[in-house]
């Protein structure tokens, strides 16, 4: 391998942008694409499943054995509000391999007792991004779960701005249309909004704090593994 | 486990940025109970220290050796070690799977 491919594949995991090294096995010949240039790509529609599904692997394409060693940012899940549904959500979320952090600036919720082991930081959100939380991208998912407007909004418009790959929000479709005219006023466009999953979750008739932790996961495990990344 | 594999490339290009000579070897393809996943990486240089795994430990040795060469001729190679190739490779993976490595000098 030439040092500078190397040297952009570490570049591109630092910077949390997925890419694949393309090696032809019996020549040894190699390319970096990065996941911008994935769409032009001659093998694009190989490199998107590949980069979904992030795994590399061998693939025979026109009688020789190519590698594809896919690297794909580790996905974070940001959580806003350190309420009942927050506290089932976190150990599952351990479960399924995501780092999380759990964002509260009202630190009678946010506490360590009620949140082993997670990250915890009692900021507004705001606040949060700049500082205690590195920053929002599309290798992130985003729940506002709050249910207040003060907290919550602030963070969506940060995830969606963020083109995070997930942002779910917390309340009924009532709830729901009061909030998308606040965000539409603060300036977010109708294709933004309307990449908020609310209802949050799966459709699986969830009632208890732990079954609506179950469907959020289940459409964040959903969304990660059957759309575009 | 692919983080660890990122310090591995990382190491990698810190290695051959130092000036040391290096090769690293990846797995491409496993049968059975490999130890190891696909895309496992383990770096050596032209002293024979490594950093890395493939396999856990069974065929670190022949894989270190196959960078050595590498090192010195310059060609990428892909090697199998399995049980079944345990004759030609003299070295065999105890679980029983089989692996496929690509070996490559860093230039």
């Amino acid at each position: 391998m030439q040092l500078d491919s190397l040297t952009v594949l570490n570049a591109e995991r630092a910077a949390r942008r997925a890419c694949i090294l393309v090696t032809d096995l019996d020549d040894g010949t190699q390319r970096v694409v990065r996941e911008d240039e994935v769409a032009a790509d001659p093998l694009a529609d190989l490199l998107k499943s590949r980069l979904l599904s992030g795994k590399s692997g061998l693939v025979e394409l026109e009688g020789r054995q190519v590698f594809l060693t896919v690297q794909v940012p580790p996905v974070r899940l940001v959580v806003i509000g350190a309420v009942h549904i927050s506290q089932a959500l976190c150990p599952m979320a351990a479960a399924l391999d995501l780092s999380v952090s759990v964002i509260d600036p009202r630190t009678a919720f946010a506490t360590p007792d009620r949140f082993p082991g997670t990250v915890l930081v009692t900021q507004w959100p705001d606040e949060a991004f700049a500082s205690a939380v590195p920053p929002l991208d599309r290798y992130c998912a985003l729940l506002a779960l709050t249910h207040d407007p003060k907290i919550d909004d602030p963070a969506l418009v940060a995830a969606l701005k963020a083109e995070c790959f997930y942002v779910g929000a917390l309340g009924s479709r009532k709830t729901h249309a009061a909030r998308v005219e606040r965000l539409a006023q603060a300036g977010l466009s109708p294709q933004q909004i309307g990449r908020i999953a609310a209802p949050i979750g799966l459709d699986i008739g969830a009632v208890s704090p732990a079954e609506i932790a179950v469907s959020i996961l289940a459409e964040i495990v959903a969304r990660q593994r059957k759309s575009a990344p | 486990m692919l983080s660890a594999e990122t310090d591995i490339l990382k190491a990698a290009e810190s290695w051959r940025r130092a000036g040391r000579r290096v090769a690293l070897a990846t797995v491409v393809e496993t049968w059975g109970s490999a130890p190891r996943p696909v895309g496992s990486h383990l770096v050596v240089d032209e002293d024979g220290s490594f950093l890395g795994s493939v396999s856990g430990g069974c065929v670190e040795g022949a894989v270190i050796t196959e960078g050595l060469e590498a090192i010195a001729d310059g060609r990428p190679r892909v090697v199998e070690f399995g049980v079944a190739d345990e004759t030609a490779w003299r070295v065999g993976l105890s679980c029983g799977g089989r692996i496929r490595v690509f070996v490559e000098r860093i230039d």
